[in-house]
Formats: C-alpha cells, sequence, structure tokens
C-alpha cells in the first residue's frame, strides 16, 4: 500500500502548488482593484503585469488537481463529488466570471474599471470558499440519511471553525500575494509600489497569524481526532512558526538596490513565507491521514486501481519532464526578463 | 423536471456552449498559423495584421473556453459522481495528458501573445505551433473519453466491482481515431468558415477594390482553400464514424436513420421525421438500399433496425433530424467553398456575387450548429447508457436533490458571458479598424502585437 501515499503526496503537492499561485492570482487582482483609482502609483499596472500572463496557467493547476483526486482516489472523488455539489457550482461561477472578466478587461481599456471591480470581488471570496472544501472534508458537516450523503449548509456556515478556516484562507491570501507583488515591484524599480506592498504585507502578516490561531483554536473544540493528529508534530509547528518570523525581520533588513539603500528582504521574507506555508500545510496534511473525507473514505479504502495508477503515474514523469523547459522558458520570459519587468507603461 | 432530466440539461447546455469556443480554440490557430507562414514566404505585413487580428479574437474566446472547460471538467464530477468513479478507474489516462496539453497551451498561448515583440519570428512559429498542437491534442484526447463511453474497453464488471483493468487498452477504445479525427477536422472547418464569415461580410461593407477590401478578399480566400479541405475530408471520415457505428452502436445508426425493421438493401432515409405510431420515416425522401451500402460498403449489408431491441433501449427519435443536419451541412460547406475556389481560380474574377458572400456569413453559424448537431447526436443518441451497455445514465448520476436553482445560475452565467465576449469583440474591432493596424504595421516601430487599443 506504498502507492496509496505516494498517491497522495502527489495530490498534497498538486494542492500546495495550487494554493501557492491561485493566491498571487487572486490577491493580485484583489490589489489591482484596491489601487486602481490611485494615479500616482503604479500598484495596479504591476499587479496585472503579473496577472496577464499568469491565470492562464494558474487556471490549469485547479484543473490539474480535480483530474488527480479522481484518477488517484476515485472512491473519493464520488463522495466529495456528491457533497460539494452547491459550494462546487458557487465556486465555478465565481471563477468563471472572474475569468472572463479578467480577460475582458485587457481588451476594453474603457471598460477596465468596473471590469476590474468584478474579478477583484471574485478573486476575493474564491479563496475562502475554496479553503472551506477543508473543514468540509473533516466530516462533521456530512449528514448520510439512506445510504445519501449531503452537505448540512446551516451547520457549515454557523460552525466558528469554517469561518476560522474561511478567513485565514482571504488573509493569508493578501499576505503572500502582497509579499510577492513587493518582491516583483522590487525588480521591477517601482520604489512606490514596493512601499505600498510592504506596508500591506505587514499589516496582513499578523492578522493571518492569528487567524491560523483561530484554526488551531476551533479545531480543538470541534475535530479532535485531527487536533490531536497535528500535535503530534507540534515541533514542526513552531518551525513554522520560526519561518513566519524570520519573514517579518526579512522586512526590515537593509538591501541595496542599484546604489540605493532600500529597508527590506523582499525575496527572503517570500522564500520563508513559502517554507512557512510549506511545513504548516504538511502538518496538517500529515494530520488529515487515513483520511481524505471523515469516516468513511479513507486513502486506502478510495485508492484507485493498481494498474490504472502505475499508468498514471508514468504519465506523471514523461509530462513534466517535457513540459519543464516550457515552464522555465515561461519564467524567464515573464518573472526574469529585466526589460519585461521594467517597460516603460506607456502602452499599458 | 426529474433531478435526473435537470442534470442532464445542465451538463448539455454547459457542453453545448463550451464547446462553441473550444471548436473555434481548435480551428482558429490553425488559420493564424498559416497566415503567419505566409507572411514568412511573401513578406506581404497583411497577413502579420491578419494574424494579429485573429490572435485577438482568440484571447477574448479563450477568456470564455478556458472557464466553462473548468466548469464541464467539475461539473462531471459533481453531476455525475457514479460516472467518473468508473473513468477514475478506468479511464484516468486522457484526462491527465489533456492536462499536459492545457499546459502547452496556456504556456505558449501568453508567450505568443505577451511576449510576441520580444521573441524571434521562429520562435513565434514554434510558440503558434505548440498552441495548434496543444489545442488539437485538448479536443482529440477528451473525444478519447467520450469515444470510450460509446465503445468500452480494457475492463471489465464482475458483481458489481470493476475488475482486470488495462488503462491502455481503455485508451486505445475501438472508436478512438475514427471519433477523434472527425472531432479534429470538424473543428479546422469550423475554425475556417468563422473567418469566412467576417471576411464575406466586411467585403460587403467594403467597396470593391478598396485596400480594406482586398485585405478580407485574402482572408477569405484563405478560408476557403482550407475549410474546403477540411469539409471534404470530415465527410470522408464521417463516413467511417458512420461504419463504426454499425458495427458496435447499431441502434444508434438505426435511431440515426429511422430504420425499424432489420433488412438488408436497406434505404436511405433524407429529411422528414420519424414517427414511433407508423414505424416509418414521414415526409423524407428514400433513396433505396443506400443505407446498407453506407453501412457496409455493399447493397447487401444487413442493417439493423430498432425493433430489435426493447423500447427502453432505443436511443430518443428525434436524433434522425440532428443527423441529417449535420450531414447537410457538411455537404452544403464542401459546395460553397468548391464554388468560391473555383470562382477565383478558374473563371478568374475577382468580385463574388452579393448572393455567395451572403452564404458565406451564414457559413460560419451552420458550421457551429454542424458541430452542435452532431454532439448533441452524438452523447443524446446514446442514450439511456452512459457507458454503454455498462453504466446506465440514472445510475451514474449525483444523488443531490433541487437541482433547478443550480441550472438557472448557470444559465444566466452563459447568457453574461456571451454577451461580455460578444460586447467586448464588436467593441474591440470597432475601435481598431483593418486600416488601423496596417498603419501601424508599416509605421515601423513594430508594436503590432501588445497594441491593445
Ligand atoms: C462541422 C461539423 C461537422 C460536419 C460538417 C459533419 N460532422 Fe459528423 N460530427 C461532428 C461534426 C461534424 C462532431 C461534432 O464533431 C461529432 C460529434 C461527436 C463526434 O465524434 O463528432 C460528429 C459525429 C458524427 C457521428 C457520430 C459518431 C458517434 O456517435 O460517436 C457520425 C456517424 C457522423 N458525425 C457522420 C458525419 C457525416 C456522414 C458527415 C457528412 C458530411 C458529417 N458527420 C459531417
Ligand atoms: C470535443 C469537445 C471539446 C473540445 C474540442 C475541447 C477543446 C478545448 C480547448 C481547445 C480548450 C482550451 C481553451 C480554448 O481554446 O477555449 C479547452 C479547455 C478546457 N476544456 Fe474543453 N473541449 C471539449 C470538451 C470538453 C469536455 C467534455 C470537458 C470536461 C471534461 C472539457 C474540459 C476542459 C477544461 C477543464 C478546459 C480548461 C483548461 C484550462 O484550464 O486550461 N472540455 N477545451
Ligand atoms: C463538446 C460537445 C458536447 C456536447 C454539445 C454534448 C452534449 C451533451 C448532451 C446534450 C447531453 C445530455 C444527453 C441526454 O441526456 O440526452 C450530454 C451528456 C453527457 N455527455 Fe456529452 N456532449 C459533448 C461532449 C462530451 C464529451 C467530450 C464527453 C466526454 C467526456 C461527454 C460526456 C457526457 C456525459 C458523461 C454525459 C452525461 C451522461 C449521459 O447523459 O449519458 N460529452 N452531452
Amino acid at each position: 500500500m506504498v502507492d496509496a501515499y505516494i498517491a497522495i503526496t502527489i495530490l498534497w503537492g498538486f494542492v500546495f502548488i495550487y494554493a501557492v499561485m491561485a493566491t498571487m492570482d487572486f490577491g493580485a487582482g484583489f490589489w489591482s482593484m484596491i489601487y486602481i483609482n490611485r494615479k500616482n502609483t503604479s500598484g495596479t499596472t504591476i499587479a496585472n503585469r503579473y496577472l496577464s500572463p499568469t491565470w492562464e496557467v494558474t487556471n490549469t493547476f485547479i484543473v490539474a488537481l480535480v483530474v488527480a483526486v479522481y484518477s488517484l482516489f476515485p472512491k473519493g472523488a464520488y463522495t466529495l463529488g456528491t457533497v460539494l455539489l452547491i459550494p462546487g457550482s458557487i465556486i465555478l461561477i465565481l471563477l468563471t466570471l472572474r475569468s472572463a472578466f479578467l480577460v475582458f478587461s485587457n481588451i476594453a481599456d474603457e471598460y477596465r474599471k468596473p471590469l476590474t471591480f468584478v474579478s477583484g470581488i471574485c478573486g476575493f471570496l474564491i479563496p475562502g470558499l475554496l479553503m472551506s472544501v477543508l473543514p468540509i472534508t473533516h466530516g462533521h458537516y456530512i449528514d448520510t440519511i439512506d445510504g445519501r450523503q449531503t452537505l448540512n449548509l446551516a451547520r457549515l456556515f454557523t460552525s466558528p471553525n469554517e469561518y476560522a478556516f474561511f478567513g485565514f484562507a482571504i488573509s493569508s491570501t493578501l499576505f503572500l500575494s502582497s509579499l510577492l507583488l513587493a518582491d516583483y515591484s522590487k525588480v521591477s524599480h517601482e520604489h512606490h509600489a514596493y512601499r505600498i506592498y510592504r506596508r500591506d504585507a505587514l499589516i496582513l502578516g499578523p492578522v493571518s497569524m492569528v487567524m491560523a490561531l483561530a484554526i488551531m483554536v476551533t479545531l480543538k473544540k470541534e475535530v479532535g481526532w485531527l487536533y490531536s493528529g497535528m500535535m503530534d508534530n507540534v515541533s514542526l509547528l513552531y518551525l513554522s512558526l520560526a519561518l513566519f518570523l524570520v519573514g517579518g525581520l526579512a522586512l526590515f533588513l537593509p538591501s541595496k538596490k542599484d546604489g540605493r539603500s532600500v529597508i527590506g528582504m523582499p525575496r527572503l521574507a517570500v522564500i520563508a513565507i513559502t517554507a512557512q506555508y510549506l511545513v504548516a500545510s504538511y502538518v496538517y496534511g500529515r494530520g488529515h491521514l487515513p483520511y481524505l473525507v471523515y469516516p468513511d473514505v479513507t486513502i486506502h479504502s478510495a485508492f484507485t486501481d493498481p494498474n490504472s495508477f502505475r499508468a498514471v503515474f508514468a504519465t506523471y514523469i514523461v509530462g513534466f519532464a517535457i513540459l519543464f523547459p516550457g515552464f522555465a522558458y515561461f519564467w524567464s520570459l515573464f518573472m526574469h526578463d529585466k526589460k519585461y519587468l521594467r517597460k516603460n507603461n506607456a502602452s499599458d | 423536471m426529474s433531478d435526473l432530466v435537470i442534470a442532464r440539461s445542465l451538463f448539455g447546455t454547459t457542453m453545448g456552449f463550451h464547446i462553441i469556443h473550444a471548436t473555434i480554440g481548435v480551428g482558429l490557430p490553425l488559420m493564424i498559423l498559416a497566415a503567419e507562414l505566409l507572411y514568412q514566404k511573401t513578406k506581404d505585413i497583411e497577413w502579420v495584421v491578419m494574424a494579429k487580428r485573429w490572435t485577438k479574437a482568440f484571447a477574448v474566446l479563450l477568456g470564455v473556453g478556458i472557464p466553462t472547460g473548468t466548469i464541464a471538467g467539475m461539473q462531471l464530477s459533481l453531476l455525475w459522481p457514479g460516472f467518473m468513479e468508473v473513468i477514475g478507474r478506468v479511464m484516468a489516462l486522457p484526462f491527465q495528458i489533456e492536462i499536459y496539453a492545457f499546459f502547452v497551451e496556456a504556456l505558449f498561448m501568453s508567450i505568443y501573445v505577451y511576449a510576441a515583440e520580444r521573441i524571434k519570428p521562429w520562435m513565434r512559429i514554434a510558440s503558434l505551433v505548440l498552441v495548434a498542437l496543444g489545442g488539437l491534442a485538448s479536443a482529440v484526447l477528451i473525444t478519447n473519453v467520450h469515444a470510450f463511453q460509446g465503445t468500452p474497453a480494457g475492463f471489465e464488471i464482475v458483481n458489481g466491482e470493476i475488475v482486470n483493468v488495462n488503462p491502455w487498452e481503455a485508451f486505445f477504445n475501438p472508436s478512438f481515431f475514427v471519433t477523434a479525427t472527425h472531432v479534429a477536422v470538424s473543428a479546422y472547418v469550423v475554425g475556417a468558415f468563422v473567418v469566412a464569415m467576417v471576411a464575406a461580410y466586411k467585403m460587403l461593407r467594403a467597396e470593391h477594390g478598396s485596400r480594406i477590401y482586398r485585405f478580407h478578399q485574402k482572408a477569405l480566400t484563405l478560408s476557403l482553400v482550407i475549410g474546403g479541405i477540411f469539409s471534404l475530408l470530415t465527410a470522408v471520415n464521417g463516413h467511417e464514424s458512420a461504419q463504426m457505428l454499425h458495427k458496435y452502436q447499431p441502434e444508434k445508426l438505426a435511431g440515426a436513420e429511422g430504420l425499424f425493421e432489420t433488412q438488408s438493401y436497406a434505404p436511405l432515409a433524407i429529411g422528414g421525421v420519424t414517427d414511433r405510431e407508423s414505424q416509418s420515416v414521414k415526409y423524407g425522401i428514400e433513396i433505396p438500399w443506400a443505407l446498407s451500402f453506407l453501412a457496409g460498403n455493399r447493397f447487401d449489408t444487413v442493417v439493423k433496425g430498432l425493433n430489435e431491441w426493447p423500447e427502453s433501449e432505443w436511443p430518443p427519435l428525434f436524433i434522425h433530424t440532428l443527423f441529417n443536419g449535420m450531414v447537410f451541412i457538411g455537404t452544403f460547406l464542401i459546395l460553397v467553398a468548391a464554388v468560391g475556389i473555383f470562382w477565383k481560380r478558374f473563371l478568374k474574377k475577382d468580385k463574388y456575387p452579393k448572393w455567395l458572400l451572403w452564404l458565406y456569413v451564414a457559413s460560419g453559424p451552420l458550421a457551429i450548429l454542424g458541430i452542435e448537431f452532431g454532439w448533441i447526436f452524438a452523447c443524446t443518441g446514446r442514450q439511456p447508457w452512459n457507458i454503454y451497455r455498462m453504466l446506465s445514465t440514472a445510475e451514474s448520476v449525483t444523488t443531490q436533490t433541487n437541482l433547478g436553482p443550480i441550472f438557472i445560475s448557470f444559465i444566466i452565467v452563459y447568457i453574461i458571458l456571451a454577451a461580455a465576449a460578444i460586447f467586448v469583440l464588436l467593441h474591440f474591432f470597432k475601435k481598431n479598424p483593418v486600416h488601423k493596424d496596417l498603419d501601424r504595421a508599416t509605421g515601423g516601430n513594430g508594436q503590432l502585437f501588445s497594441s491593445n487599443t
């Protein structure tokens, strides 16, 4: 049954990659809405310059995630598909409106404002709803009547635990994205935008931390099995806290950029915070095992046919080997090309 | 409506909407590529302008195609969890490989659009080829799942358990190649005739002989050549698809032709409506022996009629009309393309008559209607099965109830999207007429692709 562990690791990897990319994507949409009226900042331009070429790639990751669920754990897909009909449909509708309007706002310049507004608002709600899938998998909101499973929405939306997850999703989306945009603006020599995003990150970091603690407190009360599972790795939770402090500190360290001294090393902060999320989500995922959806669906009972798994696993290896140069080229064109990053904004 | 009917309607609506953008998303890159290659050959800047304008339209369509595809992918799990459980165990490969195709398309599309001005011409063409291949691969792979639903292979169900799974055998199920080819070539038909539609409309509005007229005439000629070739291929391959049905899903063919009695020398019914009471096609034209010939290349081929099966296993009878519609459109497109090419190449006239231009304007919507007919025929004709003779549609539907409000919400979203997409396209091209793009291109600052306004 090693295969099931490989499979859940792949799935967890997709969740993590998508979480980071989506954070950037939705956060950037939000910031470009917030700063759209400020003439003297390039906050919106910076956010858009990041967003335009990447949203499509990010979107593909959520599709990859869903495909991974049903090809690795078909029975889990059955249960999740059944109970997530309503929240899933709401997420899909928001996601659709947001992607479409994002594209439209780039093509019809005069209507950029209202369109950016739509995509900004949706981008703010989607992470919260996506994150709500996690408390649903904890099982306490699923009723089984005559063998039919349904989601008890009333119970879900009166639970403090759900709101802790929801709040954490929003605050950490905005936190991580402001950090990344701070880094992106620094590389792009947009000093004004850099200062704004650094300030936002400094405000949102502590907020996210409080939300994370709220999750732990409500978990302890409501989802004992998960809480004790996470506490088995309490030392890693402390490591994650330490990484958070490193990230915060990095925003105050002095650094030099083209002879000018600037406060903060955003690149270091981004790395530290990403590592923090990696560690924390590992602890969460570890504590969640062996359940996919508590208490009926475990990674063993839901696991796909072994022949299928081997075939799918082979395509993962071949697929990513082929795609890797593509990702590298993409990165070098949009994240690394100084000319692109610093391009004159006249054409935006 | 029962929840099953709502689920079917909802999924069918999603697919019917996605397919419009997705098919153009497969077909248009080929047109763009042809224009880019013609530019490399002739160094005529008008081809680049064409490529740029089609790319902009493509980008807007992607803005709808990608999210609606995402809806389609997730609705499969949300509405048909029983189906996806089987697919997950047996037929995950195409979905999995499709992800890589999506990545290729997404990465290189962004590169082609947002970095067009910064990369070398050969790299631009290479990116475009990868975009086109990515789109083609998505279509072929998703069609493979559909093919599997019609001709399942690579597993057995023993006592309700799925056993003896062979994922590659499922992947290369018997109808994969025929069906995938049909979808691919018909997508190129759609891409070409959508371009023809716009070009012909603009020619009707422009003064004959003007620069603008000639510009659109070039686009029209290109699309007629490509569209003509691919509609011919579609018809040839459609014939093979029908033979595939004869072999593997005979009740679908019988439904398509309105044939009730099993017979050799079976007649082909064109038009008309299938009537359950009199067990015949009313008001249609019958061509004696033709159906037997189509099904097996011999007049004495025995074609099975619907009466071979209990009525509960019949596909809905209206699929006869859908099938006729598709074949009629296929024939029409071959003819109009041939007339146009004949007119230009052999009669050497450079002005098309008005009626012909109006036919070209109609060809775009008709081509799209063709794929809608084809798909609804293929999916509805499979009823009552979701996976042919393995899993019924009723068994695979979600156990949730009250799907009505969800159905209505999605319809509203599709209406908003369609309206917004049309509005944005019209707005963009009104503000950036061809002559502006031509000036920009000849102006020499080279920033054609990133000129967004
Ligand atoms: C421009 C679109 C278009 C055109 C002109 C045609 N088709 Fe088609 N047809 C499709 C677009 C399409 C499609 C939408 O792509 C379908 C739906 C499912 C599939 O595999 O392809 C299809 C399905 C389909 C099927 C059913 C396959 C199945 O149930 O699995 C048959 C038998 C044919 N076609 C036959 C033809 C014939 C004999 C044509 C004669 C000209 C023809 N098609 C023209
Ligand atoms: C034969 C019919 C289909 C064709 C030709 C087709 C083709 C495409 C193409 C070319 C794209 C890329 C976007 C675009 O250019 O618009 C796309 C997107 C997508 N399609 Fe379809 N598709 C079809 C049916 C389906 C079905 C049945 C599903 C669901 C299972 C699906 C799921 C998706 C998804 C998830 C995306 C978004 C991918 C992304 O995020 O990059 N498609 N489709
Ligand atoms: C892209 C064009 C497509 C269109 C317009 C289309 C249309 C439809 C329609 C109208 C239905 C409802 C049938 C009925 O209940 O009478 C349906 C059902 C369905 N289709 Fe398709 N379809 C398309 C492509 C696909 C593809 C590529 C797949 C494979 C993944 C697929 C899988 C299904 C499934 C699973 C159902 C539900 C179960 C069933 O009714 O059998 N469809 N589709």
